[in-house]
């Protein structure tokens, strides 16, 4: 019997003919209707209108008959609502069917039917199979309960079917479970607050049983729902991950990759000196590798994941370059993927071979793997110096082929190769300028054009060159436009007399005749340089350029944490988190790595913050003298105040580092930069413009609005309002309240004294005890004449930050002593921290990058600042007025970011991102630093500046 | 998780079309149609988001099978899910092609409303499904044979069914090799890998427990948990495993403790387990390439092959392939 034939009725009348088989006495001819019927809709015709007929066949013992039918309703019910009710009798009878294949059968088919009147008669058979003798019954209903969810979720919630679930996770089958636990995990998705799955230890630990024992798929739901567990600490997340290790060896690769997933997300939580953690990582790697031996199509899925892997650990495949060499029959996605990550582990041992490889691809025959091979070489050697040299004989080489694509793939990463290495390989621009004519893609063009630019005074034709771009000016393209109208600049500047002609003409083609804004903006800002002043346009055109960094397409790191969590899934595949490709409420949880165990503590929120810290205002009078008198008469006695236990050894030690004698190695360590950053000339001073002048067409106007907003910092930080310090009663009739302030880069103590006794008041002194950052007075308290009763004296008190230094609890904690005639009053308070936060704090973009990733993620910290209703841009121009100022600012998925860094007095650096949701008036802070202690200060600082 | 299932011919006319969310229109199979199968310019990629609508295919000689999704799946699972149901459909009715799936169709749906529930696939065995899903219509079943059935398609042994009786116990294995090497054009080995199948044929009475060993133990190098080799018959050293993967039915903890490979296998033939090593490898061959360019069009190539291994051995069916894409490369 060949089933095909049902493929081919195209005759007219076919549905009045199907009508009459449909209704006819013999079972066979029943049966073979309703194939014709299935075999039609396949295909896409409308058989809607056969619907009661259909569903007559419905009451039948035939099994497959039955689910053909099943097939249909499924199809249809939708669109015939009310005949669908008709079909409810026959699925209520067999839910009860003794056969349990039958019931789970009616059960599956129920669910699928998304009418509403229907979904009321599910509730009462669907009750009955979650608590069905027969585990088949049960995983089917299991799965039912997450559709009828999908259809109904307050029906759901109202009969109780969640809490049946959850009891299900307990089930002695693992395939109810392994079911359970997804349909679990997708209504939890769209719940995001309930705590529906409710995971804990215990249920963590029959989850993990159940891994054990269930199907493959089945161990995929289980390992996706543990990615989502937090472990409480790194004792339990070791020993999830020691259970979970096995399964790399599965055959599956979901499987393999899902568990890939949960080590990588736990493994942020196990201390890096743990011999376990590398054991780990050591067999985190045969397993990747193995993937690739994959079908290709999983290849792809597994190159896409291991490229963030990569970049998020790249100890992990560091010396398995070998394995991601090209095959010739590898499918083009999977050969793009693979030279991606050949590039993002390239390093000085392994360069030779890369380089060779690369030379290889870029003889191939498909153009977009050509490129990427060229464009890759070019990256190499702007990551590996000792290849650069190479690198650039190779693409000369490349160049002499005289193949089209390959000349402008190369061209445009030869202007990345002068920008890394300025002054080295300009003796290539002849062989450059020799193929200008063969340039017709526009990044090429606006590349040829900024290296004649760059490079305009050793070019003795520099000017007709341009000016041969310049005939067709309004055919180019902006990116074009606008760097010929950057490279004559630059070219006017640098040979004034004979392109006086050639640069008016730009301008004004720029200016008068372009319809485009930036362009004509950036002709305006030129022009008006130039007219203005000729010396200041050169320093700014002709500035030194800060060099560019080695990884030029790095995922953001937060994105990349957001995707660590989604390894193996369509998020991973994309690059993309899963709010920008999936509709609805499903997948907005947002996800994000655990915090590092050593900076739990400074993560939690500043409620729970250690020690209970009185907020920074507020004064706190020390009540027994005695023992500070000690502390402060003999400063260097006095132990120090020990600090919040800290739970990892090596986050004690940075600690006594940042406040002991360290301080000079702290600060060498970040002028020095990472090592990563490298290379001549790193230590560009801070005034040089740190965009650039290469193809993004807006960098030269921000970089002009950047330099006008910093003139805004000098107008002083944030002051709060005075509060009492020290209230009179405690100090015979003496009352101080005060604030802290910084203007211009001095810092001061802001005193208001009162003498609220009965008698007069004089010889005033002021000391203070040995503090974190050395505060200390810069001159003696000035009152000179004596303080009678009942009057106040205002006095500003100069401080500086050479004082002595111990690290306090809370760490801005001050404590102040204070003479007068009558006797020496101690007290206590907090300063806000952003009174040390340094003018000269703004950090280059490269730099920021490379520090951001060269400090270790445990010393990240993460806060939530609430009810702050600001715009990014007032944020920004509010926070840089005390001296935190922005680097960057970027708008991911609909949410601002803002990169932002700031140095204290000691030269610590603190690297900021915030995070804004436009709409709401909550920002979440991410502090890093290589001296996590001061994170909760900085917080508190931003917190106040911003809600002042 | 998967909001659908197509099956295509090479012209894009749906043989199979089997949505499971609700989100999945009957749009989709022509955006696919459409957008993948009748695209200009061949896709470049397994997966493609077509208007926020994801769609993952494999091909199989000339049939296309798509599996599409609106929300964030595991992509890993979906292929995975679309080779298995490529193993499961090749086991009950042989080639994949346009011919056996029209006449499979009814078929065909069953197994999809089988081992998808709401886009989560379910127990896919062929062992276990064919148990319930046959193509003679339906059986009458006893009460003890159906709760078996059901206990097995979702019991801990889902792959093998109780009561399989033998007159002849027997075992079969093969070892299958494939060997890996990259050599540059200098004739530099740049990689060379095994990549290693261990193929069963299992005909054994009852819920049999195997144990399988390669040189006793095998050694995984990377986790230093070297041992010397213990049979010592040809006197070689321990082969050196870089990974293993192995078949759903080995107890994987049980080997990542104790190094054992311990199961119950199958009924029939099955892929135990998949190896690779990159250690001392012996390549079977030396290929020795001499390209010459004799004029602007014409080119001459000769190829050398050496065998590495003792004349008293004999290697039969060599093939030799030239990429001929290559040669234009080269031009």
């Amino acid at each position: 019997m060949t089933d095909s034939k049902y493929f081919t009725t195209t005759k007219k009348g076919e549905i009045f003919e199907l009508k009459a088989e449909l209704n006819s006495d013999k079972k066979e001819k029943k049966k073979e209707a309703v194939k014709k019927v299935i075999a039609s809709m396949t295909v896409g015709k409308d058989v809607s209108a056969l619907f009661p007929d259909v569903v007559n066949c419905m009451q039948t013992d035939n099994l497959e008959l039955k689910k053909l039918v099943y097939l249909y309703l499924m199809n249809y019910a939708k669109s015939q609502p009310d005949m669908a009710i008709m079909a409810v009798n026959t699925f209520v009878k067999d839910c009860e069917d003794p056969n349990p294949l039958i019931r789970a059968l009616a059960v599956r088919t129920m669910g699928c039917i998304r009418v509403d009147k229907i979904t009321e008669y599910l509730c009462e058979p669907l009750r009955k199979c979650l608590k069905d003798e027969d585990p088949y019954v049960r995983k089917t209903a299991a799965v039912c309960v997450a559709k009828l969810h999908d259809i109904n979720a307050q029906l759901v919630e109202d009969q109780g079917f969640l809490d049946t679930l959850k009891d299900l996770i307990s089930d002695s089958n693992p395939m109810v479970v392994a079911n359970a636990v997804a349909a679990l995990s997708e209504i939890a998705e769209s719940h995001p607050s309930s705590n529906l799955l409710d995971l804990n230890p215990q249920s963590i630990n029959k989850l993990l049983t159940a891994l054990n024992e269930c199907t493959e798929w089945g161990q995929i739901f289980i390992l996706d729902c543990l990615a989502n567990y937090m472990p409480k600490d790194d004792r339990e997340a070791q020993s999830i991950c020691e259970r979970v290790t096995p399964r790399l060896s599965h055959a599956n690769s979901a499987v393999v990759l899902s568990a890939v997933k949960v080590l990588m997300k736990f493994m942020e939580m196990l201390s890096k000196d743990l011999d376990y953690y590398g054991t780990l990582l050591k067999k985190l790697a045969p397993p990747l590798v193995t993937l690739l031996s994959a079908e290709p199509e999983l290849q792809y899925v597994a190159l896409r994941n291991i490229n963030l892997i990569v970049q998020k650990r790249p100890e992990i495949l560091k010396h398995e370059m070998k394995v991601f060499f090209v095959k010739y029959n590898d499918p083009i996605y999977v050969k793009l993927e693979k030279l991606d990550i050949m590039i993002r582990l390239a390093s000085q041992a392994n360069i030779a071979q890369v380089l060779a490889e690369l030379k290889e691809y870029a003889t191939e025959v498909d153009v977009d793997f050509v490129r990427k091979a060229v464009r890759a070489i070019g990256r190499c050697a702007i990551k590996v110096e000792q290849s650069a040299e190479r690198c650039v004989s190779t693409l000369l080489d490349l160049i002499q082929t005289k193949v089209n694509y390959v000349v402008q793939e190369a061209i445009v990463v030869i202007k990345d190769i002068f920008r890394k290495y300025p002054n080295k390989y300009e003796s290539v621009i002849a062989t450059l300028c020799e193929n200008l004519d063969s340039l017709d893609e526009p990044e090429a063009r606006a590349a040829m054009i900024w290296i004649v630019g760059e490079y305009a005074e050793r070019i003795d034709n520099a000017d007709e060159l341009l000016e041969s771009f310049l005939e067709g000016f309004h055919d180019e393209s902006t990116q074009v436009q606008l760097q010929l109208l950057t490279a004559i600049v630059k070219l006017f500047l640098k040979k004034p007399t004979e392109t006086q002609e050639l640069v008016q003409q730009v301008l004004s083609l720029a200016t008068q005749d372009s319809d485009n804004p930036d362009l004509r903006d950036r002709g305006y800002i030129y022009w008006r340089l130039l007219s203005t002043d000729p010396v200041a346009a050169k320093e700014v055109v002709l500035a030194e350029k800060p060099l560019i960094s080695e990884e030029t397409d790095l995922i953001e790191p937060t994105l990349l944490d957001e995707l660590i969590c989604y390894i193996g899934t369509l998020a991973s595949v994309y690059h993309k988190p899963p709010t920008a490709f999936v509709e609805g409420s499903r997948g907005i949880v947002h996800k994000s790595l655990p915090p590092r165990t050593g900076s739990s503590e400074s993560a939690e929120s500043p409620d729970a913050a250690p020690s209970g810290a009185p907020p920074s205002e507020q004064a706190a009078v020390i009540p027994t003298q005695g023992d500070l008198l000690g502390d402060l008469l003999n400063l260097d006695l006095g132990p120090p105040v020990s600090g919040p236990p800290v739970a990892t050894s090596s986050v004690q030690m940075g600690a006594v580092d940042l406040l002991g004698g360290g301080l000079d190695s702290l600060l060498r360590s970040d002028v020095g930069g990472s090592p990563a950053m490298g290379g001549p000339g790193f230590t560009a001073p801070s005034a040089v413009m740190p965009a650039n002048l290469g193809p993004p067409p807006s960098g030269g106007l921000g970089d002009l609005f950047d330099l006008a907003g910093g003139v805004g910092a000098l107008s002083g930080s944030h002051v709060a309002p005075k509060t009492v310090w020290l209230p009179a009663m405690k100090a015979k009739g003496l009352e101080i309240s005060g604030t802290f302030s910084r203007q211009v880069g001095a810092i001061s103590m802001d005193l208001l004294l009162t003498n609220k006794a009965l008698q007069v008041m004089s010889d005033f002194a002021i000391q203070f005890n040995r503090n974190s950052f050395g505060l200390a007075p810069a001159a003696p308290l000035q009152i000179h004449a004596p303080l009678a009763p009942n009057q106040t004296v205002e006095i500003s008190l100069p401080l500086n930050t050479v004082g002595s230094v111990m690290k306090m609890d809370p760490l801005n904690n001050l404590q102040v002593a204070v003479k007068n005639n009558i006797d020496v009053f101690y007290f206590s308070t907090l300063y806000p921290l952003h009174i040390l936060f340094v003018e000269d704090g703004k950090m280059e973009r490269q730099m920021f990058l490379a520090t951001w990733k060269d400090i270790p993620n445990e010393n990240e910290a993460q806060f939530q600042i609430k009810d702050c209703p600001l715009s990014a841009d007032a944020v920004s121009s509010k926070l840089q007025g005390s001296n935190i100022f922005t680097v960057a600012k970027r708008n991911v998925e609909g949410q601002d970011m803002l990169y932002q860094s700031l140095k204290l007095t000691n030269g610590i650096w603190v690297l900021a991102e915030l995070r804004i949701q436009p709409g709401s008036p909550s920002f979440t802070l991410s502090l890093k630093c290589r001296a996590p202690e001061v994170s909760q200060y900085v917080y508190q600082a931003y917190e106040t500046i911003l809600k002042n | 998780m998967i909001g659908g299932l197509f099956i295509y011919n090479h012209k894009g006319e749906v043989l199979i079309s089997r949505v499971y969310r609700d989100d999945i229109g009957r749009n989709a199979v022509d955006a696919f149609r459409v957008n993948v199968i009748h695209a200009r310019q061949q896709v470049r990629s397994p997966v493609t988001n077509i208007a926020r609508t994801s769609f993952f295919h494999v091909k199989r000689s000339n049939i296309w099978l798509a599996a599409v999704t609106k929300q964030n799946v595991n992509a890993a699972m979906v292929f995975e899910f679309l080779y298995k149901m490529c193993d499961v459909m090749t086991a009950y009715f042989g080639k994949i092609s346009e011919e056996n799936i029209k006449n499979n169709f009814v078929l065909i749906y069953e197994l999809l409303d089988e081992i998808l529930d709401f886009g989560y696939p379910q127990n896919s065995e062929t062992g276990a499904l064919k148990t319930f899903i046959t193509q003679q219509g339906i059986k009458s079943q006893t009460k003890e044979e159906q709760s078996q059935i059901t206990s097995q398609v979702t019991g801990q042994i889902g792959w093998r069914r109780e009561g399989i009786k033998y007159r002849r116990n027997e075992l079969f294995l093969d070892v299958l090799e494939s060997v890996n090497l990259l050599m540059s054009p200098q004739g530099q080995v740049l990689s060379a890998h095994v990549s290693g199948r261990v193929v069963m044929k299992s005909y054994l009475s009852g819920m049999p427990e195997c144990k399988f060993g390669m040189n006793d133990k095998i050694v995984i190098e990377k986790q230093g948990k070297g041992t010397a080799d213990e049979t010592g018959k040809s006197g070689k050293q321990s082969i050196a495993i870089d990974d293993c993967t192995f078949h759903q039915c080995v107890r994987l903890s049980k080997f990542d403790s104790e190094r054992s490979i311990s199961f119950i296998p199958p009924d029939g033939e099955f892929e135990l387990m998949r190896y690779r090593t990159t250690k001392d490898i012996i390549l079977p061959f030396r290929v020795i390439p001499l390209v010459r360019e004799v004029g602007r069009t014409k080119l001459e190539v000769k190829v050398v092959i050496k065998s590495n291994f003792k004349p008293s051995l004999l290697a039969q069916k060599i093939e030799v392939r030239q990429n001929p894409m290559w040669f234009c490369a080269l031009e």
